[in-house]
């Protein structure tokens, strides 16, 4: 927008500087608790319960990063959500990619019905019991596919997928067609290529959210150790530090001295978990505001 | 709807020469309404256990049938009717704190004129909204524990002379729930905002600055009636989701002490289908949920079409 030629009036001035305010106080409510956190997890244990840490560690050590990577269940972790997250991207994208493209066939005799069947999805659910016994009885508690099957085909994903290829020109799958291309080919060769940004958006979607799940873990897995995430092992800690909210105890299974407590184990824990979404997003911020913005216009 | 007339225009009929011709889209098809049909038909049959006292040994259609038994209980049961005003409460205030935020850091951003600096906050606020709700109620205890920051502010300017315990106090714990649904979401959900906002015609601005309008003028009279049809089509697709704002959090910051405002249908659900095991409790709740949120939808639809605005469905 073009900056005003005309004086800036003194209102004027008065709303600049409160909005610079603002946004300064905005910045620091955002950043603060997140660089407290960092600065906790590479401090004393003991010495952080004292409180007063701010954004640089008092007592600097490194031992909480070193319990959180000697536990054999945040290995375990660490392992099941980056798997999570790769397989089950995969597998989200392709699907929803290809019923997208389905869909968006202007010709294809079952269009419309096959587009509300599963925009009802969005609507209506079984609920959380019911949902449980049918994956038990597919046998799908208790194993890793939980993670990746079931949510594998979302509705909205599929419908800014959908709208986006409606915006292609129609000529490309035309002229493919005549030239004798199938629907495969020219969902593969043509059509796929071109919807590079809108797969990076969905994949980024879809990638963020399996990194992100902890209930699937905590009600599917809770018996099966080997696949838990790193998000439930957090989640195990934090309702732990909540329960002896500021008591120093020693960590026996990870055979450290008292020196970490619950807090600072779980601020080393929540640093490793939160750097990589947040080496990555800054970088896929324009994926995922133009995934945003078709998706809230067009449903 | 434009998508709709489209689909009219070009209704291909069915023929055998064109089903041979569409076999590739016809098998995929079948196979996508199969796996939809396992996954999101089927739970749906489970909702006979609501009627009936399941008992997993029996199956679902062995068990006896008690028609709406399960249903009277909870309706007599005082939590279930305190979980029911916790769950709307906080869903409302939720949708109006949030709604507010975004909107009000959307359009503040945009007045921002140094480009760095707009980018750089823009890119900050995103980053709350990539945290899991673990990491971000984990940081939020930290925050208001008793040697947190809130309470070291407090302390320092004098307003309290003890730490508050903000988590045993049941007046503290709605606004607690808002504030971190705001902290996490609100540069989220201005990307909308921002969105809208950039294509309002920069003419417009031009013309009320020749005028002599100040920035508060233009924003009152230019940007927000601009903005005003997207406010509201988020706000009746945001109005069925009012109930299912009721799990993470609460589940996650919740504790004895403030139990009676803090739990929700969903957590309700939780205790008794899977902690008590009683299926069919539990199934019961999560129905009377969904129905709810099915009015709201339907309600929030017909709204939008009666006041002009594009329809949800």
């Amino acid at each position: 927008m073009k900056r005003t030629k005309m004086k800036t009036k003194w209102p004027d001035k008065v709303f600049v500087v409160c909005n610079t305010l603002f946004m300064i106080a905005f910045v620091v409510i955002t950043l603060y608790p997140v660089l407290n956190t960092v600065a906790i997890s590479f401090n004393d244990g003991v010495d952080a319960v004292r409180g007063g840490i701010h954004l640089w560690p008092r007592k600097f050590v490194l031992k909480n990063y070193d319990t959180v990577l000697h536990q054999q269940n945040m290995i375990t972790g660490a392992y099941i959500s980056v798997a999570r997250t790769v397989i089950g991207t995969l597998l989200a994208l392709v699907a929803n990619a290809l019923l997208a493209y389905i869909v968006s066939r202007k010709r294809f005799l079952f269009r419309s019905q096959l587009s509300l069947f599963w925009v009802l999805t969005m609507y209506v659910n079984g609920g959380l019991i019911p949902v449980l016994l049918v994956y038990r009885s597919l046998g799908l508690t208790n194993s890793f596919w939980v993670y990746v099957i079931p949510g594998m085909i979302s509705a909205f994903n599929m419908l800014v997928l959908r709208t986006y290829m409606e915006g292609l020109p129609e000529s490309l799958a035309e002229s493919a067609q005549i030239d004798g291309a199938g629907d495969f080919t020219i969902f593969s060769k043509i059509i796929s290529p071109l919807c590079k940004p809108v797969y990076a958006t969905v994949a980024l979607f879809v990638a963020v959210g399996q990194w992100n799940s902890w209930f699937d873990a905590m009600i599917y897995n809770r018996m099966k150790p080997e696949y838990t995430t790193l998000q439930y092992e957090l989640m195990k800690l934090l309702s732990s530090v909540m329960q002896q909210s500021g008591s120093a105890t020693n960590m026996a299974s990870a055979g450290q001295a008292a020196t970490v407590t619950p807090v600072s184990v779980r601020a080393a824990a929540t640093v490793v978990t939160m750097l990589p979404i947040i080496c990555l997003y800054p970088f896929l911020q324009r994926y995922f505001v133009t995934g945003l913005t078709i998706g809230g216009v067009k449903e | 709807m434009k998508r709709k007339a489209k689909t009219k225009a070009a209704k291909v009929p069915i023929t055998w020469k064109e089903i041979k011709r569409q076999k590739f889209l016809i098998i995929c098809s079948l196979i996508f309404v199969i796996y939809g049909i396992i996954f999101y038909y089927v739970p749906l049959g489970g909702w006979l256990m609501a009627f009936e006292n399941y008992k997993p040994r029996t199956g679902l259609l062995g068990s006896k049938f008690v028609g709406l038994d399960k249903f009277k209980f909870l309706f007599s049961d005082a939590t279930f009717i305190r979980v029911i005003r916790n769950t709307l409460a906080m869903g409302v205030i939720n949708l109006v704190a949030t709604f507010v935020m975004a909107i009000l850091f959307a359009i503040l951003l945009n007045e921002i004129r140094f480009g760095f600096g707009k980018k750089l906050v823009q890119t900050i606020s995103y980053l709350p909204h990539f945290l899991s709700w673990i990491i971000v109620t984990g940081i939020l205890h930290d925050a208001l524990s008793n040697s947190g920051v809130v309470n070291e502010l407090l302390m320092n300017m004098g307003i309290v002379d003890r730490a508050v315990n903000f988590f045993a106090n049941k007046s503290f714990f709605w606004p607690i729930v808002a504030f971190a649904n705001v902290w996490k979401e609100t540069g989220w959900n201005a990307i909308i905002y921002l969105a809208a906002i950039t294509s309002i015609d920069p003419s417009l601005y031009e013309a009320a600055a020749i005028d002599g309008a100040g920035r508060w003028a233009k924003i009152k009279n230019i940007t927000l009636p601009s903005i005003k049809p997207t406010i509201m089509i988020l706000l009746l697709m945001n109005i069925g989701n009012v109930l299912n704002a009721g799990f993470e959090v609460q589940y996650l910051l919740g504790n004895g002490l403030v139990k009676k405002v803090s739990e929700t249908i969903d957590i309700y659900v939780l205790t008794w289908g899977i902690s008590q095991n009683d299926y069919s409790l539990g199934t019961a709740a999560g129905i009377f949920k969904s129905v709810v949120a099915i009015i709201l939808i339907v309600i929030a639809n017909q709204v939008a079409k009666r006041s002009g605005e594009q329809r949800l469905f």
